[in-house]
């Protein structure tokens, strides 16, 4: 494993990407693809709340930055999607910027950072519900035009390939950043901000990189999911939902490691939807946000039994399996 | 002998309370130097301004000639200032080789590199069996060799102990006293904070004595320890008469009566 530490990743990845090819339904690839995009979503929150210790509440900031940049760069400007998809990253990436200039410069640390995170959402939300160029209240509809060179697929799977693409990136990425000298400040100043401070650690520097990366993932997020939807409102891309679920994916799948979101997203949405499915056929009809029941559920089974996830709670089991073979 | 580390005058104040008094000492490189006094004397308070952690009010820090009075804590280990912590702060969630990578990782920038560096410091302070275990699960003694170890990682040409000897018990104190020595003769000065006499005398080629904020004596730790001064600050106003006083008597019974102290 240390000699190819990039294994479980590839094999991961591959047998991802060979998915589609068994499972044909389009409710399958929905499914997949949404969830992709969830696990990206949820990697950028991972990179500053599991690895930094810093836990945001308003992800939804970068991914409705992502969402809305990819949108209105096509729309208003006329850029093509593959040129608007980096400078809807960098944005979300300058976004990062300045709410963490702004946050952590004044030292906010826990529960203060993650209300200021919900905040800077919420206004965000709000402006982009009222403001004209973001076609307020009633949205923004991306123009249909089917094509690869328009980044629009007419077959499901190649949608899906790319937003997996970009899921097999951001594992790669955070593997390295778990095993490089920035990663180490990162955790570190999570266990112990002053202790980090005392070895050296610039604690600023190393926690605005960290919201700047994870602004940027978590804002291609939302570029996917334009490409995906082609319409997007302010409640959409910057609405508590993906909030939620971004922090939800790495605390349930494990936090602070590099399949955690991954896994989190998969189980999530899967229980999500297998609820939904349950109770529309017992109730004859579907109950909106009955998922949502289920996510606070598993939310507080995480807490008190897995409290590192089901990545934790897999290699807890593994390890007593060890234990006892002879 | 040149001197390492000299703080000029320096004060610290929290809003009325003056905790460190205009106190001056200075470090010689390749020493071992003491800073000892009652408790609430301000010692941890000069260490945290010395490391950078908080400002001075007055006064200037100079390490190898530089003004570093203004520097912030990480930029000052950079240049080769660690710390430890008197109330020990692992990183509970990483195993011991991972904390003591963190301080690796100061001085190099690849991950085996560091590791290695961990490892090699992590024999030196007799951690060695324990890398692997979570920082967590260790005793307050091996908390205390983590913290110096982790300090002792960044490469440091000074090294400031809070008090890494308190909460040990005698026969601790006994396997830690080596370990800090060999650390001074590998060529790391030494500033130590420490409440255990013991070790202060048989460790300290100078000591500065501290009291409500000011220093009141320096010298070798004999003739400190013998200071009026110092034994005032330690056992109140009058002690030092008083013990004089006794000591007086006590010669002149063995005078009147020479067999008494044989008895």
């Amino acid at each position: 494993m240390s000699r190819q530490p990039y294994m479980p990743i590839a094999l991961v990845v591959v047998g991802l990407a060979l998915l589609p090819l068994g499972l044909t339904s389009n409710t399958v690839l929905n499914f997949l693809a949404f969830a992709m995009i969830i696990t990206l979503a949820a990697q950028g929150w991972n990179i500053l709340g599991g690895y930094g210790g810093q836990f945001s509440f308003g992800h939804a900031v970068f991914f409705g930055t992502g969402a809305y940049a990819m949108a209105l760069l096509q729309v208003r400007f006329g850029i093509n999607p593959w040129l608007a998809l980096p400078l809807a990253m960098a944005l979300g990436a300058g976004v990062g910027f300045a709410i963490g200039y702004l946050s952590f410069r004044a030292r906010l640390r826990g529960s203060y950072f993650a209300l200021v995170t919900l905040a800077f959402a919420e206004v965000f939300r709000i402006s982009a519900n009222a403001w004209g160029f973001t076609g307020g209240a009633a949205g923004v509809l991306v123009p249909l035009r089917i094509g690869a060179e328009h980044m629009q697929f007419a077959d499901k799977r190649l949608a899906y390939w790319l937003a997996l693409t970009f899921v097999a990136a951001t594992l790669a990425l955070t593997h390295a950043l778990s095993r490089s000298r920035f990663g180490a400040h990162l955790v570190a100043v999570r266990e112990n901000e002053e202790a980090a401070r005392a070895l050296g650690v610039d604690a600023l520097a190393v926690k605005l990189k960290a919201i700047t990366l994870s602004g940027a993932i978590t804002a291609s997020a939302g570029c996917l999911y334009t490409q995906k939807f082609l319409y997007l409102d302010a409640n959409l891309a910057y609405g508590p939902w993906i909030s939620v679920e971004a922090l939800l994916a790495p605390i349930i799948g494990g936090l602070g490691t590099v399949f955690g979101p991954l896994v989190g997203a998969v189980v999530l949405l899967g229980l999500g939807e297998v609820t939904k499915t349950a109770f529309a056929n017992l109730t004859g009809g579907a109950i909106p946000g009955v998922d949502l029941v289920v996510f606070g559920v598993l939310l507080i089974l995480c807490v008190a039994y897995a409290p590192r996830g089901v990545l934790g709670l897999a290699q807890g089991w593994l390890g007593r399996l060890k234990g006892a073979r002879p | 002998m040149s001197t390492l580390l000299s703080v000029q005058g320096v004060s610290k104040r929290f809003g009325g309370l003056t905790a460190v008094d205009n106190a001056s000492l200075e470090v010689v490189d390749g020493s071992i130097t003491g800073l000892i006094g009652p408790n609430g004397a301000g010692k941890t308070t000069l260490f945290t301004v010395i490391a950078g952690f908080e400002p001075a009010t007055a006064g200037t820090v100079r390490f190898e000639g530089r003004d570093i009075t203004g520097l912030p804590a990480h930029v000052r280990a950079m240049q080769g200032i660690a710390r430890t912590f008197q109330i020990v702060q692992p990183f509970a969630g990483l195993s011991v080789r991972e904390n003591i990578a963190v301080g690796a990782f100061l001085r190099h920038k690849a991950r085996h590199a560091a590791l290695e560096q961990a490892d090699a410091v992590g024999h030196q302070v007799g951690l060695g069996p324990l890398l692997d275990q979570s920082a967590g699960q260790l005793t307050v003694a091996g908390r205390k060799r983590l913290e110096l170890a982790r300090a002792l990682a960044t490469a440091p040409r000074l090294l400031l102990l809070d008090e890494v000897l308190a909460g040990l018990n005698p026969s601790e104190i006994r396997d830690m006293m080596p370990v800090v020595q060999a650390i001074r003769s590998s060529g790391v000065t030494i500033l130590i904070v420490e409440h255990v006499m013991q070790a202060v005398m048989s460790l300290c080629d100078t000591v500065h004595v501290l009291a409500q904020g000011r220093i009141i004596a320096a010298g070798p730790p004999g003739a400190v320890s013998r200071d009026p001064a110092v034994i005032e600050a330690y056992l109140g106003h009058g002690a030092a008469a008083r013990m004089q006083a006794q000591d007086i008597r006590q010669a002149e019974a063995r005078g009147r009566n020479p067999g008494a102290h044989h008895a």
